[in-house]
């Protein structure tokens, strides 16, 4: 026999890699993605699989640009995830080329011009994301209207629409926070009653049920001891501590609801899937939580003050820069030097 | 019951240790010879006093100690020396060692052993001298000179020692059967040490996944006021000396620190009952009970072995399938090294000899890239952060590294264990550390050429004031004189002028 000669641990935990982690987050993505194609037809499942698709192709390439060996990087999932939370942001019944451009500067510019997996200083996804709402405003908001309202597209207006030479002509709607930023002058209860897309449960038709299925997706990772709990705790506290300071009974001009913000737009989508990335993300806890709760706020005032409808993306990218600092005076105690900082 | 507390993260690797039976053991058959390296513990090596060919008995010494850290090593059996000379040994780093080679005769005859009838009577001094001829160091795997310790009180002394029965690795149930077999002597050798350091409580340190083991030593202990069985939750690595001492006692060893600083001692029951063979039946270390383990044994349990046995026999009498096994492991499989030669002997710090089939322990994985899920910081019972340590570590940045506490770092594994992408991040700890002391070391010299430099510069410096001074002392005296009317200048000066006026008059 011939000995190894490796170093210690000599075990590992059973049943635990990249990719483990990457398919137990496209897992947790599945309730989400199904009530989107409940209220909104197929489309975000035909961006998903068109998206992730392209995103293989963009990594192989890259990583053949690069010199590397693209068999196993192809295996661990990662530029998956990166399309699929990313065509999940995205409006359903997007045209190709939207997809692909989004899915392109996600992988190229958003992760391999840095160095591949573990090397990117921005969530790839967003980067993408911010990338292509900067660009194509027009078809970034072309969200349709939810089940209820309108008709919800079949499986053939979903491959037009994807291969549309101009984006979808069926009727466009606003979603909610669209809605909300238009207002002038109705106040925030009237608001909610005036238009069916605001009539939901709890925060518009629809999307109060997205948000819900991600957050239940959410807590699934969390128990998996996929992420801890402090950079989406930080984010949902921080916007609720904003949005209630906010609320002044609902005046026309005031910032609208908890709930509201707690349950609209890409509320739970980024409070569990996108800051939750771990790469771009502050390192400690202390830090992840600091992390989570200054994306909350941006997020707020974004949403009310700003000129964009929805902010998780630009928050997460602003932060992203601010996460080396944030782990510098966030390093945890380490073991025995407590004591001697006490002493000083 | 006496309140424990919890350390930060830890794991649960699989125990598997039901495979080595503990609570039996039996002598490993006697060898044809023994190899025993010199160095066994940490600190200077020993030195040999046989030559080849000596004839020697069973508890003789065979190298003694040189310098203060370094103990003796003493002849298992006896026999001929056939050899001394450089040799493979179990560490880490696949050194080689001088080794002393003993053909054994197989009639184990000994010296006389004399113990001392009552040890309370003798001097702390005389004790220490004891425990450091028995050649006892460490026996729980950390090999230090087991008499520096006793000897190292620090201002305050230690008012609590430990025996620490935690013995958290899987699969290694040496110090399991120990306690269950030798609760006993554990409890007496407890009791000098205890006496030696002046502790006022006992703890006697047991993992709750060892239920017959707190039994036995509950019932030892009743024999001892002080002492007191403590069990706390199973987690690795709960047996970490400064792991051990935050679970029980709630307190932490300053960072850079040793436990004699806040006042604790920390004892393996093995080591406890090595001290008491030496004081009482006056015995060196030349046997230790090891744990014999893994799929590729078809009969694996607790030996009691002689050291310098090679680790080939050893396996042998196990039942050993070479043929399933791709690598041994001296050690545990969390903090044990892989051996590189089958005829590295047992030694003191050996308490396992593992041989896993390649099903048991597969191969490493190939390494990806860090994602920084931070399982690893959540699993540190440093409380380090492993993902930065490894990004710092790669980057050779010495200043974040140290920023960072490396030298924290038990290099106990837990990180590398939960790590999704496979990085073996000990090993790079294990490096930067080794280029963070040769910094430290460079620092040091560097600092001594400085203090040169400046001393130069310094005494430079005073000769030059000396000379500024003398002058500055001589103007001062001129000055004096020619404030008193005899200032040479004004007297030189005079003198020409009466001079000229002779010369003119006397035209
Ligand atoms: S567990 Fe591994 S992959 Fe995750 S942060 Fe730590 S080193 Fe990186
Ligand atoms: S090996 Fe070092 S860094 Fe890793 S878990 Fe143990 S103490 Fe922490």
């Amino acid at each position: 026999m011939s000995l190894m000669h490796v170093s210690s641990p000599h075990v590992h935990k059973p049943v635990s890699s990249v990719e483990q982690v990457m398919k137990q987050v496209l897992l947790a993505t599945i309730p989400g993605v199904l009530v989107l194609t409940w209220f909104f037809g197929p489309g975000t499942i035909i961006n998903i699989v068109f998206g992730s698709a392209l995103a293989l192709a963009f990594e192989a390439w890259a990583l053949w640009l690069r010199g590397k060996d693209y068999k196993t990087p192809l295996r661990d999932h990662s530029v998956i995830v990166t399309a699929t939370l990313l065509c999940i942001a995205l409006p359903p019944y997007a045209p190709w080329w939207l997809i692909a451009v989004g899915v392109g500067v996600s992988v190229l510019l958003g992760k391999h011009v840095f160095g591949g997996l573990g090397y990117n200083p921005f969530n790839p996804a967003m980067v993408g994301y911010v990338v292509l709402l900067v660009s194509f405003p027009l078809q970034m908001s072309s969200w349709t209207e939810p089940r209820g309202i309108g008709e919800v597209p079949g499986i053939v207006d979903a491959f037009t629409a994807l291969f549309a030479a101009s984006s979808y002509d069926a009727v466009t709607a606003a979603t909610p926070l669209d809605l909300f930023r238009q207002n002038s002058g109705m106040l925030f209860d009237d608001l909610m009653q005036s238009k069916a897309e605001l009539t939901g449960p709890i925060a518009g038709l629809g999307w109060d049920w997205v948000n819900l299925t991600f957050l239940a997706g959410g807590i699934w990772l969390l128990r998996q001891r996929i992420f801890t709990w402090h950079a989406p705790v930080g984010m949902l506290t921080a916007l609720t501590i904003c949005a209630a300071l906010g609320y002044d009974e609902g005046s026309s001009t005031g910032g609208g609801s908890v709930l509201f913000h707690l349950f609209s737009g890409a509320t739970m989508f980024g409070a569990f899937f996108i800051i939750t990335d771990p790469v771009s993300s502050a390192v400690s806890n202390k830090g992840r939580l600091i992390f989570g709760a200054m994306v909350g706020i941006l997020v707020y005032l974004i949403r009310v003050h700003g000129n964009y409808p929805d902010a998780v993306a630009f928050g997460v990218l602003l932060l992203n820069f601010a996460a080396p600092l944030i782990d510098q005076y966030t390093q945890p105690t380490v073991y025995g030097t407590k004591k001697v900082e006490a002493d000083e | 019951m006496r309140q424990i507390f919890d350390i930060h993260g830890g794991i649960h690797p699989p125990e598997r240790k039901d495979m080595s039976n503990p609570g039996w053991v039996s002598d490993c058959d006697m060898p044809s010879k023994l190899v025993l390296p010199v160095t066994q513990h940490i600190g200077a090596p020993a030195r040999p006093v046989v030559e080849v060919g000596d004839t020697v008995l069973g508890g003789q010494m065979i190298a003694e100690a040189q310098g203060s850290v370094s103990v003796p090593v003493h002849a298992p059996s006896s026999g001929t020396v056939t050899a001394i000379e450089a040799r493979a040994v179990p560490h880490a780093s696949g050194l080689t060692d001088t080794c002393i080679e003993i053909s054994l005769d197989g009639k184990d005859e000994w010296i006389g052993c004399e113990g001392l009838d009552n040890w309370r009577d003798e001097t702390k001094a005389a004790l220490l001298e004891r425990v450091r001829l028995a050649g006892i160091a460490g026996l729980g795997g950390a090999g230090f000179p087991t008499a520096i310790k006793l000897a190292s009180d620090r201002d305050g002394g230690i008012h609590t020692l430990i025996i620490n029965g935690t013995e958290c690795e899987p699969y290694i149930t040496a110090d399991d059967t120990v306690m269950q077999c030798f609760a006993q002597q554990i409890v007496e050798g407890a009791e000098i040490l205890a006496h030696m350091v002046g502790a006022e409580t006992v703890l006697l340190a047991v993992e709750d996944n060892k239920p017959e083991a707190a039994d036995a030593m509950r019932q030892a202990a009743a024999a001892l006021e002080i002492a007191e069985v403590v069990t706390f939750p199973t987690k690795y690595p709960s047996g970490g000396e400064k792991q051990l001492i935050e679970i029980l006692l709630n307190t932490q060893v300053p960072s850079g620190g040793i436990p004699a600083d806040i006042g604790v001692l920390c004892q393996n029951p093995s080591t406890a009952i090595a001290v008491r063979d030496a004081l009482i039946d006056g015995k060196p270390v030349t046997h230790r009970i090891t744990t014999v383990t893994g799929m590729s044994l078809k009969d694996p349990g607790n030996r009691r072995v002689m050291l310098g046995t090679p680790i080939r026999e050893l396996l042998e009498t196990a039942g050993f399938n070479a043929d399933s096994a791709d690598r041994v492991i001296h050690g545990g499989p969390m903090m044990g090294f892989a051996v590189t030669d089958l005829d590295m002997p047992v030694v003191k710090i050996t308490n396992c000899v593992l041989a896993p089939t390649r099903t048991e322990i597969p191969p490493p994985q190939p390494q990806q890239a860090c994602i920084r899920c931070g399982m690893c910081a959540e699993a540190c019972p440093a409380s380090l952060l492993p993902q930065q340590l490894y990004w710092y570590a790669r980057a050779k940045d010495q200043e974040q590294l140290e920023r960072h506490n490396l030298m924290d770092c038990i290099e106990c594994g837990a990180c590398a264990y939960v790590c999704p992408s496979h990085i073996p991040l000990v090993q790079y700890y294990r490096s930067a550390k080794g280029s963070l002391r040769e910094a430290a070391k460079e620092k040091v010299r560097s600092d001594n050429s400085r203090s040169r430099f400046e001393a130069r510069q310094e005494r430079l410096e005073r000769e030059a004031a000396a000379r500024e001074a003398k002058r500055a002392a001589r103007k001062a005296a001129a000055e004096a004189r020619a404030q008193a009317g005899d200032d040479p200048v004004q007297a030189a000066i005079e003198r020409a002028k009466a001079k000229k006026v002779q010369q003119e008059a006397g035209q």
